[in-house]
């Protein structure tokens, strides 16, 4: 029963009349690295922002169908439960948006506000997830100051250690390496490859070759429908689709 | 060639306007400031601050001090600009758009920005309407609530502005951890705005310490300190009114109005200072 933690059926979301998706009909699996491509434009972030209902929070936007999370259909949950469906997943942004706080609060805060822990139990868990996500030793000195003052890579780690200090069950990707530099984009790739033994990771990037090397499992976007999507085994070395051979040769991106 | 020149001249006439504007407004600002020390300089000694007004004999100039105005100023500007600021804050967190429709909020913010137009005469005649209604008379306490309406629109749109500042990225990333709006509003997005919140509470306090229209009527005028809120009293824009309308009376109106110029630079300076000890968080 739980292969698949993510699933939607024939989702349709709309933005005022634009249609950003169609139909799409997906399915996620547990503790797997799922990379969702497609050229920009494609909908990919849209898709995944669904997830966790983040895409009501703008304005004008229609959402139709069903998207399942561990079976039961989140759009039917009341305004109020939303919070706790976001607390099962996770977002690493593109750009890192770092609490406007100090990097220990930046941890702290998702088990702030879900009344959790006293302080001591907090210190600990702070640790564990700066070590997990490598952050510890670079800023065990000065977890009280600003988190806005640390490089953007180091940013993006934070993200992510505030992210699993709720302990989620997906941690949602939106392209989280394109505003960094080679390096720590690929501890970012690494970390992921870690973290996938315990999350169910989504991925979503517009860089084939980072989809070739993390992906477990693969959904190819075109224009707001899915055109294709498999193992990565399967879609990269035996792509059934002409658009998504296109997409692998490099004709459309 | 030709065309570069035309850039050149072009960019130097728009470089000079722009250097003409700056020193129109430093201008003023100086000449203000200066003109307001030159004349009021002989009446700015101790006793100004330190004394209320005492009876002078016919030809000489009024006597004592201001402290009366002084004082009624502080009470009156100080409770509206706090009770302004924590209406103003629940309106501005209210008018984002994870809690109103668009729509909705700009029918709001636009009305908000007709208020902030209305003269502050009418609201000294709207509050003296109700305050006779009600069968109250000029006080402290009338004074205190034109002032707060005065100065609810002002710091609304301006905390307003600085919140829509906030970037979108920050608010999904406080909510993507389970934050409500409420937890988001009040724990994130308050903190990244807290500069600009301060600025349009130094705007509304600024507004409200300097008007004499919206006070004119509403908290009246007396020579002596209040002692309590039902009382009548004097507040510096009054004061330099009265003192500039008496004979005699001129140099000690530049001497308030230098006061209060210095009370409105304190205050400011404060906040200033203030806002730096806050600032070190924020996410640019």
């Amino acid at each position: 029963m739980k292969n698949y933690q993510i699933e939607t059926e024939n989702l349709d979301v709309y933005y005022q009349n634009h249609n950003a998706l169609e139909k799409v009909t997906i399915k996620i699996p547990a503790r797997k690295l799922t990379v969702i491509i497609g050229p920009s434009g494609c909908g990919k972030t849209t898709l995944l922002k669904s997830f966790n209902r983040l895409l009501e929070i703008q304005d004008g936007v229609k959402i139709l169908g069903k998207i399942l999370v561990d079976g039961e259909n989140i759009l039917n949950r009341k305004a109020s439960e939303i919070p706790d469906i976001r607390k099962k997943m996770g977002l690493i942004s593109q750009k890192p948006y770092p609490l406007p706080m100090s990097i220990y609060e930046n941890v702290a805060y998702g088990l702030r506000i879900h009344h959790k822990k006293k302080a001591e139990e907090l210190k600990n868990i702070v640790q564990h997830c700066l070590q997990e996500v490598g952050l510890w030793n670079e800023v065990k000195d000065r977890l009280h100051d600003s988190a806005s003052k640390l490089s953007v890579g180091q940013q993006q780690r934070l993200c992510l250690a505030r992210a699993i200090a709720v302990q989620p069950e997906v941690l949602l990707c939106d392209e989280p390496t394109s505003a960094l530099d080679p390096v720590s984009a690929q501890q970012i790739e690494k970390l992921l490859l870690k973290l996938k033994s315990e999350y169910t990771v989504v991925l979503v990037t517009h860089t084939l070759r980072q989809a070739k090397r993390l992906a477990d499992y693969v959904i190819f976007l075109y224009m707001g429908k899915v055109v294709e999507q498999g193992s990565a085994d399967e879609v990269f070395n035996n792509p059934k689709t002409t658009e998504m051979k296109a997409y692998l040769d490099g004709e459309i991106s | 060639m030709e065309l570069l020149n035309k850039r050149t001249i072009e960019e130097n006439i728009f470089k000079i306007l722009m250097i003409a504007s700056v020193c129109i407004v430093l201008g003023s600002l100086i000449v203000i400031f200066g003109l307001v020390i030159v004349n009021g300089a002989s009446s700015l000694t101790l006793e100004m601050i330190t004394q209320t007004p005492t009876p002078s004999l016919p030809g000489s100039p009024p006597g004592g001090g201001i402290l009366n105005a002084i004082v009624g100023s502080l009470l009156l500007a100080l409770p509206a600009t706090g009770f302004a600021s924590l209406i103003a804050i629940g309106i501005a967190l209210f008018l984002q758009a994870d809690f109103l429709h668009p729509a909705v909020s700009n029918t709001i913010r636009f009305m908000l920005d007709v208020l902030w137009g209305i003269p502050s005469i009418i609201y000294g005649i709207f509050c003296l309407m109700i305050m006779i209604y009600i069968g109250m008379s000029s006080s402290l306490i009338v004074g205190i609530i034109a002032l707060t309406m005065l100065e609810i629109p002002i710091i609304t749109r301006s905390m307003d502005e600085s919140i829509k500042m906030v970037p979108i990225g920050l608010r999904e990333g406080s909510y993507s951890l389970g934050s409500t709006k409420f937890e988001t509003a009040v724990r994130v997005v308050r903190r990244q705005a807290f500069p600009g919140i301060l600025a349009g509470i130094l705007l509304g306090f600024g507004r409200g310490i300097g008007d004499a229209a919206s006070i004119l009527f509403t908290a009246g005028f007396s020579n002596h300190i209040p002692t309590s809120i039902f009382d009548s009293t004097a507040a510096l824009p009054t004061m330099i009114y009265n003192l500039y309308s008496t004979p005699l009376g001129q140099s000690k109106a530049f001497a308030a109005a230098f006061i209060l110029l210095m009370i409105v630079l304190i205050v400011s300076v404060l906040s200033r200072l203030l806002t730096r000890r806050f600032k070190k968080h924020i996410i640019k």
